[in-house]
């Protein structure tokens, strides 16, 4: 994989809108919008962010959502899912068709693709399953097999259940109440559809508890994770710096990160999931930081550098094993003992 | 077309819109939206010597027209900024200010001369918000005599041909006071206002929402703040440069920070909003002041200082020419 393949084509646009439908989806609503600039540009994994409110709003920030899709239809739409659960988002659930809406993007590192064919798992939680379905029309494209695994509180809290049987090889479903598919959490049954999808490469959206275990529990299986985070941000274009979480870096040092420009997509073990919320103690700039290389990041480094090529940042390791090793930072190897 | 050039001690700047610190990193995502070039300046983030990692997250909370934020100075230091951020902004043709920010009157210091010895720098803004860690962390912007000495060691080690500028915080009783104590000090002109300290509470935990507990308040929600601030040091010191910010979200606000007395005005909160704000609050400023029949800048800064009769007669003026 060049790593062109894993960079939008061009920069983000900010254009007004037409919104185009704004439907019911179970407990989410889908929006559609006429702006073909974001939809050139779009790959899968990657957000808008749109000003809600209208002219004479007291809501100043941007609201981020994981694009569904694009189409062609109109010069180029763009669809996303969200829940009305605020003000903001309440504000765009009232929109009709016609109205204007100010969108800007698309942002962020999108999902790196396999550049051979592999059985790929798609994990989903709520309606972080939105951009997971683009993904695999892109996979499917590349000749991979996808597999879902999609979950829920209930069941019309699964994005995207029929989509997901249609496109996928398998797709099984869990709700925490049982009332679609399986009762249980996602996590209950990764371990072992991993073991029968035969699964290369796990990519995942949800919540951050979700996107801990998925990591922890692939780590097990030494199956690398793509992992869309979902992180509140005020601008998504990387100003305001509100988004951050701390992420090794390929030297093994820890920084924090913006989400919305170095991210969403992260590789799950690169992530120090158990710190996020918090300034680790050897992050990068932490309060008692010293610029000196400590123990622990030359260790990683010299573990990476034995075996030959280092994985590259931009997340490719998608091969697993094949791919060389993972820098494992502190809180993923006690994932290994487990 | 209104004249909009505006002077900055011996700089001269093409027109009055800046960015405002924090709000515009070090111009890169922006020149996605916009030509950076195109406005007066670019303001960075607040740059310190060594990389910081900021605060924890939850960081910001949306509040009725505004934001309270607390990123806690987050940044890659000076070495960073100086290799990757300055060439990069000079490169695209921006006028660079740099703001700075340190714990100590010494950090401060060095930065001015890390920054004098670099080429290229416009202006510095002192980021006098910051807590004094040599002072039980009392905010150097809140004490006249602390506020002065960062003030003074950062003009005496800054190159004498870059324009020194304070920025001051309204969390103060007499801004008038400090604002005093910073040009006696040696500033070459005041940037104001910086954040209000505020709060809110998650009705669902019942704690605070932000992971420092208290935030900096930005957004239109402070803008009254920040004209009453920009008009009290004006009236106290007419003849010193004022960069204005504080919720300018259209070229009308714009103008009536520069009514108050600012010469040029920072955009910060509403770039989160809008990235490309700039420029659009840039064109909306040049038809104010044309429908206003002011064909330069200069004849609305301060304006609203003078009498009523004084301005009826600068409109009649210009009427018959509209």
């Amino acid at each position: 994989m060049t790593r062109s393949e894993t960079e939008p084509a061009a920069g983000p646009v900010q254009v007004r809108a037409t919104v185009l439908t704004v439907r019911r989806v179970d407990a989410y609503h889908a929006m559609t919008v006429v702006a073909p600039a974001v939809a050139a540009r779009f790959r899968p994994g990657q957000f808008v962010a749109l000003a809600v409110g209208g002219p004479d709003t007291s809501m100043l920030l941007r609201r981020a959502f994981s694009i569904h899709g694009v189409r062609p239809d109109l010069g180029g739409t763009v669809e996303f899912v969200f829940a009305a659960r605020g003000p903001g988002t309440r504000w765009l659930a009232e929109r009709r068709a016609r109205d204007v809406v100010d969108v800007a993007g698309p942002f962020g590192r999108p999902f790196p693709v396999p550049s051979q064919p592999a059985s790929c798992l798609l994990v989903g939680g709520g309606y972080g399953s939105a951009p997971l379905f683009a993904l695999a029309d892109r996979l499917r494209e590349r000749r991979c097999t996808v597999h879902f695994l999609l979950g829920g509180a209930s069941g019309d809290r699964v994005f995207g259940a029929l989509t997901a049987r249609r496109l996928g090889r398998t797709a099984t479903i869990m709700t925490e109440d049982g009332s679609l598919g399986a009762r249980g959490m996602v996590t209950d049954m990764l371990g072992q559809i991993i073991l029968e999808a035969r699964a290369d490469v796990i990519y995942a959206c949800g919540p951050m508890p979700m996107l801990r275990q998925v990591t922890a529990l692939a780590s097990r299986y030494d199956i690398p994770v793509q992992a869309a985070v979902e992180e509140a941000m005020a601008c998504g274009i990387g100003v305001c710096m509100t988004c951050v979480l701390p992420v090794v870096g390929n030297d093994g040092i820890t920084r924090m990160v913006r989400s919305c420009v170095d991210g969403p997509v992260f590789r799950g073990d690169r992530v120090r999931w158990d710190d996020v919320g918090t300034i680790p103690f050897d992050a990068l700039g932490a309060p008692g930081w010293e610029p000196r290389p400590r123990r622990g990041a030359a260790a990683v480094r010299s573990r990476a550098g034995a075996a030959a090529d280092t994985a590259p940042a931009d997340g490719s390791g998608l091969r697993g094993p094949a791919a060389g090793p993972q820098p494992p930072p502190a809180a993923r190897s006690q994932g290994h003992g487990g | 077309m209104a004249d909009l050039r505006t002077r900055l001690g011996h700089i001269e700047l093409p027109n009055p819109i800046l960015t405002a610190s924090g709000c515009a990193g070090a111009g890169r995502e922006l020149a996605q939206f916009f030509d950076i070039s195109k406005i007066g300046a670019v303001v960075t983030k607040s740059v310190m010597l060594a990389p910081r990692a900021g605060r924890p997250t939850p960081r910001m909370a949306e509040t009725p027209s505004g934001m309270l934020n607390s990123i806690g100075l987050q940044g890659p230091g000076v070495d960073a900024f100086l290799q990757r951020d300055l060439p990069w902004l000079l490169a695209r043709g921006a006028r660079v200010v740099v703001s700075i920010a340190g714990g100590t009157v010494e950090e401060f210091a060095e930065l001015a001369g890390r920054l004098s010895d670099a080429a290229g720098v416009t202006a510095i803004e002192v980021n006098i918000s910051c807590p004094n860690v040599e002072h039980r962390g009392q905010v150097f912007a809140c004490d006249p005599g602390a506020a002065a000495a960062v003030i003074e060691a950062v003009r005496g080690r800054a190159r004498y041909d870059i324009p020194v500028l304070a920025k001051l915080s309204p969390d103060v009783t007499d801004i008038v006071a400090i604002a005093k104590a910073c040009v006696i000090a040696g500033a070459d002109g005041l940037s104001m206002i910086n954040t209000l300290l505020g709060m809110t509470i998650d009705m669902d935990t019942l704690r605070p929402v932000l992971a420092g507990l208290t935030g900096g308040l930005s957004g239109p929600a402070i803008r009254p703040v920040a004209v009453r601030c920009i008009w009290q040091v004006r009236e106290a010191l007419p003849g010193v440069p004022i960069i204005g910010m504080g919720g300018v979200k259209t070229g009308q606000d714009a103008l009536e920070l520069i009514l108050a007395g600012a010469s040029m005005v920072s955009v910060g909160t509403t770039i989160f909003h809008d990235p490309s704000a700039c420029m659009r609050i840039l064109r909306e400023l040049d038809e104010e002041l044309a429908s206003r029949g002011l064909e330069r800048l200069g004849e609305a800064v301060g304006l609203a200082h003078e009498p009523r009769s004084a301005i009826r007669r600068g409109f009649t003026g210009n009427a018959g020419m509209k």
